[in-house]
């Protein structure tokens, strides 16, 4: 069984190996924002939130930061994701679930390009 | 919501918008008292008299975004509705707890689902707040103290990606050991 002592292990390991995020380094962070107010978390953001979390760590994604927000208003749309750039351009992912996550870390996150499909501008299609 | 872990997600960021810097949860699963419990017990900023007797009402809410506010209707409902009890005491400046029990063997009661999830994303949205969680079943107990955790990590912020994955399995191994989470 696990014991909190292993932390010291995977903390010495991090300090050696990992860059780890810095306020110099602010700049360039994109912002992962899971809304997760009660129409959210019924909606399922919480796998959500939880998926962005082992993708990032999955594939070493240093400069993304998953965050939560309470509720971002439109809750039929629920579960909504901001994706917010260094420069601040922000894209609404909606409806969203585990599967739409992979895609989205894939294709926005480490490609740059936006799954236009999930976004809330097609939602509505 | 389809798990008492859901809830207790939610109801905790109540505590967080609160300004809490400690959050306790404590969930009981006994099948021997056929109960399950939970409570959320914070320091936060509380609620005066007027506000608390009228927080159970669904179009009573802080939030800005519209005039309905539903965490806290749906929890008592919820216990409610299994023959189980609700309660909500809260001082101004001193903090604000919230009760729900369940009758255990209830066709309604609700699963207690994924724990750990829970207080996962609850440490990963706010790492400096204390979170104190206890798990009581008939067959033990379990207690995370994130002080506990970031005791150990020293300056390695406790939202590191790494750190949650870790938490996780470290959370549901404990609570297999005490089969918490099952029922």
């Amino acid at each position: 069984m696990k014991s909190l002592e292993e932390l010291r292990a995977i903390k010495a390991k991090m300090q050696n190996n990992v860059q780890l995020r810095g306020v110099d380094d602010a700049d360039s962070v994109v912002r992962v924002v899971v809304g997760m107010a009660t129409c959210g978390i019924a909606a399922g953001a919480r796998p959500v939130l939880n998926k962005f979390i082992e993708e990032v760590q999955n594939r070493g994604l240093k400069n993304v930061l998953v965050t939560q927000t309470g509720c971002i208003g439109v809750c039929r749309l629920e579960p909504i994701v901001e994706i917010i750039t260094p420069t601040g351009e922000k894209t609404t992912y909606v409806k969203m679930d585990a599967d739409k996550v992979s895609k989205i870390v894939h294709e926005h996150l480490v490609n740059n390009r936006v799954v236009e499909e999930y976004t809330i501008a097609n939602a509505d299609k | 919501m389809k798990e008492l872990s859901l809830n207790i997600l939610d109801i905790a960021h109540n505590s967080v918008k609160a300004k809490a810097s400690e959050i306790i949860i404590s969930v009981e699963e006994s099948l021997k008292r056929n109960i399950v419990a939970i409570d959320i017990k914070d320091n936060g900023c509380g609620m005066d008299k007027d506000f608390l007797s009228a927080v159970t009402d669904p179009f009573v809410t802080t939030r800005t975004t519209r005039k309905v506010g539903l965490g806290i209707p749906l929890l008592r409902q919820q216990a409610l509705d299994t023959d189980g009890h609700f309660d909500i005491s809260s001082q101004p400046g001193r903090g604000t707890e919230v009760y729900a029990d369940f009758k255990l063997s209830h066709l309604d009661r609700p699963p207690v689902g994924d724990i750990a999830s829970t207080v996962v994303s609850l440490i990963s949205a706010n790492p400096s707040i204390r979170y104190v969680y206890t798990h009581l079943t008939d067959f033990g107990s379990f207690t995370l103290d994130t002080d506990e955790v970031k005791e150990q990590l020293g300056d390695i912020p406790l939202n590191e990606p790494e750190i949650l994955i870790w938490l996780t399995e470290y959370i549901n191994e404990n609570l297999q050991s005490i089969e918490g989470g099952k029922i």
